[in-house]
């Protein structure tokens, strides 16, 4: 049995380490009882879930035996999934300042539910009556138009699934101590939703854009009045009045009842509760694209007007503080996704980055949008790093840890993309590291992740 | 007989105008339900300032009025001569921004002096934003800029003295997306 178990692992080895052919499990499933059930035991260390054998009679089951709850008109999680749960962090003197994480470490798929997208919110979450919301487009137009929330629904939608992902996402990257919480917690500023609405060029058409019009200064209405410039090009090209999140109208921390979509870019131009669009020939030069969102580099000169997110990925299973319970088969897990197109490969190495096999990518592979991976893995028990490559389909390729800091320093704050590692050890127990040679010589650093204002 | 012809064709034109209208209308397939608005109504909305002052309203500040409403209403969060607390480090900058520790204050990073009218009106502070007056917004921006010797403490400042301040960092940043424009 164990000699008839090495030569299927050896037939079907696709990258050193145990990394199995990404196909098996779609194609070759049966053939797995051959070496072992898969392991169903990756799990949160906090986890505690120790059940009574005698709840497998089904006449212990209280639940087969009693009628169930009445309907619900707007349903919520199990309670026994009461820990997938965003994670704030906020300003202690302003508490609607700050982000709350999405626990992509606890979710499968692609899609991003409704109640866990991610928030970054600068003053707090407005709640905005629809009927007295107003959309004011002017400037350098031939018109200057207004509009109701009424209005916008009359016009035609459409509806595109993408990411949306804070500039700042993943930040503490930038620290020389690695994160030591749960992969969402520090790289969940992104979620990925079906965003319904009006393509922006409908009404910037309809106002009569003028040539002069290069910058579109948007702003929303909340108590920051947070404002931002975006490029007339990429206005016309493909953003949008988003009015739907995932079928239902948006939540208002994410920007009920109208927000902006502007796909593949930084977040905060995706300005939730916008109620004004100026059209003008040059930026305003706003706080949020000057003194924040800017990327102070090596030399002193900062990035500005970086707006494209670039190529990421990410596993999230096996992640940060979960438990390999014993060897054997695993499924590696992750998320990928590009500012820039469609998600082309992405990569896996179980061997600390030696070798590298081509995982298995969930279809449809769409367009700036969350694209769900999963390759086959046997863990022979000992320790190892696991990491993930992203390549999108312009050839960009996201870079490791090492790269990332010689280009950008360690001072940017925004737009960490590096591969991430995870450490697996001895006892299966999973922990972020750095690689190495960065480890031994690092020293005590101040923490970005309390930077938020 | 000219005239006549001529009075006829000029409705049959207007007819053509309108159904070429329609036609345009009809491709783009919208209702059209934007309702025009006054440049009078449009003032209360727009509260964006550019760097050159277009959008800095009527008003004035001092350097002495600005520490006044400093006093009461930021230094809870930026701390004694807005050295930080909770809130940004907005003056007092020690380390370069080439140090291992760079202090990114208004002083030390900021490029426009306009940005910070614009902010703080809209803004700050954070438990009361769109309270202040527009002096008042003049002289807490004007002692800002004295907190980072950019001001004379006696000065008086209006849009005028405003958009003459040259902010020290104003040629550190690159433009990203111009330059990624340009090399396509």
């Amino acid at each position: 049995m164990d000699r008839k178990n090495d030569r299927y692992l050896k037939e079907n080895q696709v990258a050193e380490n145990g990394l199995l052919d990404r196909r098996l499990f779609l194609k070759k499933g049966l053939q797995f009882g051959v070496i072992t059930s898969l392991a169903s035991t990756v799990t949160i260390s906090s986890a505690k879930d120790k059940q009574s054998t005698s709840q497998n009679k089904s006449s212990d089951l209280t639940w087969m035996h009693e009628p169930g709850k009445s309907f619900s008109t707007y349903g919520l999680p199990s309670k026994f999934e009461d820990n997938v749960l965003r994670y704030p962090s906020q300003n202690e003197a302003v508490p609607g300042n700050g982000v709350s994480w999405t626990p992509l470490h606890l979710m499968e798929g692609a899609i991003t539910p409704n109640g866990l997208h991610f928030e970054r919110h600068h003053n707090g979450v407005p709640q905005i009556d629809p009927k007295k919301h107003r959309l004011l487009i002017h400037g350098l137009a031939k018109k200057d138009l207004i509009f109701t929330i009424d209005d916008l629904l009359r016009y035609p939608m459409q509806s595109k699934t993408c990411f949306i992902e804070c500039g700042g996402n993943s930040n503490s990257g930038w620290n020389s101590q690695p994160s030591m919480a749960e992969a969402g917690y520090f790289n969940g500023m992104v979620s990925c939703s079906e965003w319904t609405g009006v393509s922006l060029s409908i009404l910037l058409e309809e106002a009569g854009v003028d040539k002069k019009a290069k910058w579109l200064i948007a702003e929303g209405a909340d108590a920051f009045a947070m404002q931002v410039s975006i490029p007339m090009k990429k206005a016309l090209d493909d953003a949008f009045l988003g009015l739907y999140q995932n079928g239902e109208r948006i939540r208002p921390e994410n920007g009920y009842p109208v927000r902006l979509i502007v796909p593949g870019w930084e977040g905060v131009l995706n300005v939730k509760w916008v109620h004004r669009l100026k059209l003008s020939n040059r930026p305003v030069m706003a706080r949020n694209e000057t003194s924040r969102y800017t990327e102070l580099q090596p030399s002193g000169k900062a990035r500005m007007f970086t707006f494209v997110m670039q190529a990421k990925s990410l596993i999230t299973s096996p992640s940060a503080h979960m438990i390999l319970k014993q060897s054997g088969l695993y499924q590696i897990t992750g998320l990928a996704w590009s500012g820039k197109g469609k998600i082309k490969k992405v990569e896996v190495s179980a061997d600390g980055g030696h070798s590298w096999a081509e995982a298995e990518l969930q279809e449809p592979v769409l367009d700036r949008a969350f694209t769900r991976f999963r390759i086959p893995w046997h863990w022979n028990g000992k320790p190892t790093i696991l990491k993930s490559r992203a390549t999108d389909e312009t050839g960009y390729v996201q870079p490791e840890r090492q790269q990332l800091l010689k280009e950008r320093g360690r001072q940017g704050f925004f737009h960490y993309n590096a591969i991430i590692n995870w450490h697996v050890d001895n006892d299966g127990f999973v922990s972020h590291v750095y690689d190495k040679d960065e480890t031994k010589k690092t020293n005590s650093d101040i923490s970005i992740d309390s930077d938020w204002n | 007989m000219i005239k006549m012809k001529q009075k006829k064709l000029i409705p049959i034109l207007v007819l053509i105008a309108i159904g070429i209208s329609f036609l345009f209308a009809d491709t783009k397939n919208t209702p059209r339900l934007g309702q025009e608005i006054t440049s009078e109504e449009i003032a209360k909305w727009d509260i964006s300032i550019f760097p050159d002052g277009e959008g800095l309203p009527e008003g004035q500040g001092s350097v002495h009025e600005g520490e006044k409403i400093f006093q009461s209403k930021c230094i809870a969060c930026h701390g004694k001569n807005g050295l930080g607390h909770t809130a940004d480090q907005l003056a007092g900058a020690q380390m370069s921004l080439t140090s291992q520790y760079p202090e990114k204050t208004i002083g030390s990073y900021w490029p426009y002096a306009t940005t910070l009218f614009d902010f703080i009106r809209r803004s700050m502070p954070m438990n009361a934003p769109g309270s202040l007056t527009n002096n008042e917004t003049y002289s807490l921006t004007v002692y800002l800029l004295y907190l980072n010797n950019l001001f004379d403490k006696d000065g008086k400042m209006t849009a005028k003295e405003l958009v003459e301040v040259k902010m020290p960092n104003q040629n550190g940043f690159i433009n990203i997306y111009e330059m990624e424009i340009i090399h396509k």
